[in-house]
């Protein structure tokens, strides 16, 4: 979905023609004395790191924890993740750059990731990506993706706000994210999909108006509109 | 918690729920309210009064299958891993990333001590000492009520040390994956877990011999494993009654696309799909049909939305008899107002993007499937395009350590197959809104052969050329 992006010689592979550095040491594990890592940090890392009988298997919490300290995974950050659970940088950079949500490069501080698989896009997600992006694209803090199946095709065309799913949407509800976000309010609570009750009490009006479930305590959303199956 | 009641057999299908009885029931995330529904008994009952064979037999005379896609019975899954008294694991697949599909995230969110309560079971019934449940990153919520209740499970020693006295030990964490479709495939998983990038093994060794660690692993769906309580509460014999004979049990259902009320939908194995679409999710919007119809996510093969496919039973055998299959459970839907071309293309790139790379049938298969779509799109495809697609669609199919090539190949191969017409019609529709005027459908060879190598033989297309 995303282009690819190329280097000036044509190539997505940066310097495939350049021979190695032989020169260079080969680079090791980071090393502790002369590698700072925050003492929270640190104890978070080692907290996951004592769930498993290996220590990579900590990879993704511990890239997880420093993205969330760093904003990204940094060089300086994976590096730390490193010193902390004595593996190599580059094995770390191997695994961040596979998944989707560990981001190797800066990124907005708000994670807005607008579902365009197929479920969503039979029902306007794809208006909605393009909603979202004139609603907060030119925004450096917000971090816009169109993202394969978030696995909430319920309340399609949805989006998750930094972790917290949000649907259906329609263009006006793209704006309210991104003024509910800068106000540092909770994205669109009446839409949030902890208010959503089980998919047989709703008809195809809408949820009934009494009985409303809240699955998580939270302010209780008011209205009939709130699940709007819309009735295309 | 189960509320089966005999007087109920005769009722109509969709009214036995098991996983979902009470499920909107406030705070039934909460230990409380769960222990107030009977929660926990079935795991008391497991460790104090039944041996772990015998907690097996149940689960293998149940006939329950696994739930993830691939339909494999779970109890025979469970009976593979060797006895002994090797470290053996139990990982609760989580990371629910077929397209379509949204069943666990309601049943996890709402119901996890159902899942820790199955899962303390399964474990036992196998020996495992170590579990975790791999939860898609995305699912945040979901991975902190999870998180929530394992606290509370915890603290009231049902997760733990010499659980309820017995000499049954479990270790249970929730480890959260970080978006990758891949991660949901179960050797792909193990090595995500192991925290490496997420790349399918070659099997065998499966991993009831050889899965995490090296060790004995038993991987099963979260909806798989919430059953366990609710077999052990019936019976084996009397939960396998639900169904049909080869399909036991209920399933829930996402049911999501073009239909009304989008949703997850509890129903006993062999409902009629027709029930499903159009009683349960309320059928195509208002003044549109059924076109076509994924009955197991993604990744199933398209159905059309003939009578006589809305007619099928919706279990895993008729599915599969009518060349689809049940898959995940999740029905999308879509109507005659959607182009196929774009669904088809849609569902390519999907794949395009997940594949790990690792085989290249499915690195470049997917790939060049997208390029060709994207060609039909704009118009610059010819109909033999479609003969290449099927024949790429064809050879990636099998030839991958894992199901992710076929998971493509299967709906855009069906879709050519259903839909040819479809996409000749948009590929001639196109190239004339270019001018690039019309392909000759006529002379294009649709043979079993088509594509280069016939291109490379007899030269058809030249006498074609004059005949014009």
């Amino acid at each position: 979905m995303a282009t690819v992006r190329r280097f000036e010689h044509g190539s997505r592979v940066p310097g495939w023609d350049e021979a190695a550095d032989l020169t260079k040491d080969p680079a090791v594990v980071p090393d502790p004395a002369s590698t700072p890592v925050p003492e929270d940090l640190r104890y978070e890392i080692e907290a996951y790191v004592a769930r498993y009988p290996d220590v990579r298997s900590a990879s993704i919490p511990a890239l997880f924890a420093v993205q969330r300290w760093h904003g990204w995974c940094s060089p300086t950050a994976i590096e730390q993740a490193a010193c902390v659970m004595r593996l190599t940088p580059a094995y770390l950079t191997s695994v961040a750059t596979f998944y989707d949500m560990l981001e190797t490069e800066p990124k907005g501080e708000h994670d807005v990731y607008v579902c365009t698989n197929i479920s969503c896009s039979l029902r306007g997600g794809d208006q909605v990506y393009e909603a979202m992006l004139s609603a907060g694209g030119d925004d450096p803090s917000f971090n816009i993706r169109s993202f394969e199946c978030l696995g909430a095709c319920d309340i399609a065309p949805m989006a998750s706000v930094n972790g917290i799913y949000v649907g259906p949407l329609d263009e006006d509800d793209c704006r309210t994210i991104v003024e509910d976000l800068k106000a540092g309010r909770t994205p669109l609570d009446a839409k949030q999909i902890r208010h959503r009750p089980q998919a047989t009490s709703l008809t195809a009006e809408g949820p009934p108006a009494v009985d409303r479930v809240d699955v998580a305590s939270g302010p209780s959303a008011s209205g009939n509109d709130t699940f709007g199956n819309k009735d295309m | 918690m189960t509320s089966v009641a005999a007087g109920q057999a005769g009722a109509q299908p969709d009214q036995i729920q098991i996983l979902f009885h009470e499920i909107d029931r406030p705070g039934l995330a909460s230990l409380d309210v769960y222990r107030d529904l009977g929660g926990y008994a079935m795991l008391k009952r497991a460790l104090t009064e039944m041996t772990p064979e015998a907690v097996l037999a149940e689960l293998q005379a149940s006939g329950v299958r696994g739930r993830g896609g691939a339909g494999f019975a779970m109890g025979k899954k469970a009976s593979f891993l060797p006895k002994g008294d090797m470290d053996k694991y139990l990982v609760c697949n989580a990371d629910e990333s077929e397209p379509g599909t949204f069943k666990d995230r309601e049943l996890m969110q709402k119901t996890p001590h159902t899942l820790i309560e199955g899962l303390a079971i399964s474990a036992y019934a196998v020996g495992a000492n170590r579990a975790y449940i791999y939860i898609r990153g995305e699912y945040a919520l979901q991975a902190d009520v999870l998180e929530d209740a394992l606290i509370e499970a915890k603290a009231a020693g049902y997760v733990g040390e010499r659980i309820f006295g017995s000499d049954f030990s479990l270790e249970l964490w929730v480890h959260r994956g970080a978006g990758a479709y891949i991660c949901g495939e179960e050797t792909a998983l193990l090595d995500s877990l192991e925290g490496k990038r997420g790349n399918p093994r070659l099997k065998p060794p499966f991993p009831a011999i050889n899965g995490l660690y090296g060790g004995p692993t038993l991987i099963n769906n979260v909806e798989t494993l919430m059953n366990a309580p609710h077999i052990l509460k019936m019976g084996g014999a009397e939960f396998a009654k639900i169904g049909t004979e080869t399909s036991t049990g209920t399933k829930v259902v996402s049911v999501s696309g073009c239909v009304r009320r989008p949703g997850n939908y509890e129903v006993v194995l062999g409902t009629p799909s027709r029930h499903i679409i159009e009683g349960l999710a309320g059928g195509a919007p208002e003044g549109r049909s059924i076109k076509a119809w994924f009955p197991g996510g993604s990744s199933a093969p398209v159905l059309p939305g003939t009578d006589e496919m809305l007619d099928l039973p919706y279990d895993f055998d008729s599915l599969a008899k009518a060349g689809s299959m049940l898959g995940s459970g999740a029905i999308i839907v879509i109507d005659d107002s959607i182009p196929i071309v774009d669904v088809a293309l849609k569902t390519a790139k999907f794949y395009r993007h997940e594949s790990c790379g690792k085989c290249t049938p499915c690195r470049e298969g997917t790939n060049w499937t997208v390029k060709m779509l994207e060609r039909v799109e704009t118009g610059e495809a010819t109909p033999m395009d479609l003969d290449i697609m099927a024949s790429v669609c064809e050879q990636m199919m099998g030839n991958c350590l894992c199901v992710l090539a076929d998971a493509m190949a299967m709906p855009i191969g069906s879709m050519i197959k259903h839909f040819r017409e479809e996409f000749e019609a948009h590929i001639e529709a196109a190239r004339e809104r270019n001018g690039l005027g019309i392909a000759m459908p006529d002379t294009v060879n649709r043979g079993a052969h088509a594509g280069p190598e016939d291109l490379l033989g007899e030269p058809a297309y030249a006498g074609a050329a004059e005949a014009h």
